[in-house]
């Protein structure tokens, strides 16, 4: 049934897909996050309690949400690589964890600014922001160890363990903010119950959080065809689409 | 649109400082990972040429010697 | 004068082939700091009263940390003994790797105490008061952690000997900068402390130069 996966255990497949994907994550994401950032920034209604501060949210939630499932896609990966012995996993996971460090940070740092005019303070050891925290930790660690070694086998096997045992810390924060009765609002978007948030400040919330999803996929796939472009640099087929100044597939 | 005007877009209800700044760091936090990998891409093409380069001197030193050995 | 300039450019360089290793102590730092709100509880008035202590302590560890890289990779592959057989005082040659081992690993804590002070609560007159005895005493500790550091290069075992060796050394440091991160949150003036750091620091950019030179020379018998 996996088997047309099979082709892109090699390198120069891989290299290919993610060139053909490229522009399909990445126009799409810039339209959904153009139209969802102007709508929410300025045609959405203003919220009754926190004014107009609550349109950081375009920006919190969709880095939240991408932190968290960026780390499962790492952890998705390792686990890959690892039972299949693909190499390609490992390289993914290096591709992808700079991405979720970045929205972590975007996430805390979101956060702490939206804090400030609302809770008065831009940080408090809430145990949903503390976890965050220790996930750009996780996140950090990733690719300390990843960069650590020469031999970038090894370090593939070691950051698709280290992903593996880090992925425990998700569902964590995901119900931390039923399990402490914290400063933190509870959960917007559920699977189970009706939003607790109204339509028109919904929409344009679900646009950023998918133009989000998809700015990551254009990243790593750019970040996952550098990191073959670096480990297969001397192999013929490399060379000659380093040296060829390609325009094309760029 | 829920501004009256633009100066009102700019001040958020008195929130602007936190709204923008959070706004600006972000988009300007995800263009830095694309410029990177430009930047990584661009080192990439210039170490294979350097190398590249490197082996044909290698290459061309090696000839010289050896055609130096043939003329003794 | 050019052969400073030469060395600082050489590790200087070096430290930014790492990947960013030079973060590292950084790092540790920070997660230290965050340790202690989960440990001790949250609540913001305790982690005021101890932040300014613990905000040394965590930056003393972690320079631990860093300074073990400062000796080591040259004196695995013999640079370290070219270094003490380059013409041009080898005291002012130490001085140069001690200056790009301070910017490299305590610059990045500098930017980053911002944070560490917001987490442990400190007020702004407790984080300049931090801020002053960080910039007058890390390199005071990257001068001294370099004698321990050039006499324990050669052995195997560096780690916690060097910890061992150092931190009895940092705790007058320990004791004045806490000290002046103390008044400032009392609202007393702590120019005091601060004098009596810069004037241990003077005699450190003074003296530890030759002390360093000393123990070079030594740990390539």
């Amino acid at each position: 049934m996996w088997k047309w996966l099979h082709p892109y255990a090699k390198t120069e497949e891989t290299y290919a897909l993610c060139g053909r994907l490229y522009p399909w994550f990445l126009w799409p994401a810039i339209a959904l996050l153009a139209v969802g950032t102007v709508w929410g920034l300025a045609f959405a209604p203003a919220d009754y309690q926190q004014g107009d501060s609550f349109r950081i949210i375009y920006i919190h939630v969709p880095g939240a949400m991408l932190s968290m499932g960026l780390y499962a896609g790492m952890a998705i990966l390792g686990f890959i690589g690892l039972v299949w012995q693909i190499r390609t996993c490992y390289m993914g996971i290096a591709a992808i964890a700079p991405v979720g460090a970045m929205m972590t940070f975007i996430a805390l740092f979101t956060g702490a600014v939206w804090g400030k005019p609302m809770w008065g303070t831009w940080w408090v050891w809430d145990a949903r922001l503390t976890s965050e925290l220790i996930l750009l930790f996780l996140y950090l660690g990733v690719i300390a160890l990843y960069g650590a070694f020469d031999d970038k086998i090894q370090a593939g096997k070691a950051v698709a363990v280290m992903s593996l045992v880090g992925v425990i810390n998700l569902p964590i924060i995901h119900y931390s903010v039923y399990w402490w009765n914290t400063l933190h609002q509870g959960a917007t978007i559920s699977k189970f119950d009706n939003p607790s948030i109204s339509s028109d400040m919904l929409w344009p919330l679900l646009l950023n959080i998918l133009g989000f999803g998809l700015v990551a996929g254009a990243l790593a796939c750019r970040r996952l065809q550098n990191e073959i472009l670096t480990r297969e640099m001397r192999r013929p087929w490399a060379q000659t689409l380093l040296l060829s100044n390609e325009t094309g597939a760029k | 649109m829920h501004f009256d005007s633009f100066a009102a877009f700019i001040d958020m209800g008195g929130y602007g400082f936190y709204v923008w700044t959070s706004f600006i760091v972000t988009f300007v936090g995800i263009y830095t990972l694309f410029i990177e990998q430009k930047w990584r891409k661009k080192q990439l093409k210039l170490a294979v040429v350097k190398e590249n380069d490197r082996i044909q001197r290698i290459k061309k030193a090696k000839e010289k010697a050896s055609q130096a050995n043939s003329d003794e | 004068m050019t052969v400073f300039w030469s060395v600082f450019r050489r590790d200087w360089l070096l430290a930014f082939r790492q990947n960013a290793e030079f973060l590292q102590p950084v790092l540790f730092c920070l997660l230290v700091v965050t340790m202690f709100p989960l440990g001790i509880g949250p609540s913001p008035a305790t982690l005021q009263k101890v932040g300014p202590g613990i905000i040394w302590v965590a930056a003393l560890l972690s320079s631990l940390l860093a300074l073990e890289k400062l000796f080591k990779q040259d004196f695995l592959d013999g640079s370290l003994e070219q270094l003490v057989l380059t013409p041009g005082s080898l005291p002012m040659l130490a001085l140069a790797k001690v200056l790009v081992h301070w910017l490299v690993s305590t610059l990045p804590l500098l930017i980053l105490s911002p944070v560490l002070a917001l987490f442990l609560n400190l007020t702004w007159d407790m984080y300049w008061a931090l801020l002053c005895t960080l910039v007058l005493g890390t390199p005071l500790m990257s001068l001294i952690g370099a004698i321990a550091v050039a006499l324990t290069a050669g052995l195997n075992k560096g780690g916690t000997l060097l910890g061992l060796l150092l931190l009895p050394v940092y705790i007058p440091l320990l004791i004045f900068a806490t000290s002046a991160v103390e008044s400032a949150s009392l609202g007393i003036p702590f120019t005091g402390q601060l004098a009596i750091i810069g004037a241990m620091l003077l005699f450190a950019i003074a003296l530890t130069p030759y002390a360093v030179a000393y123990a070079i020379k030594v740990s390539q018998n």
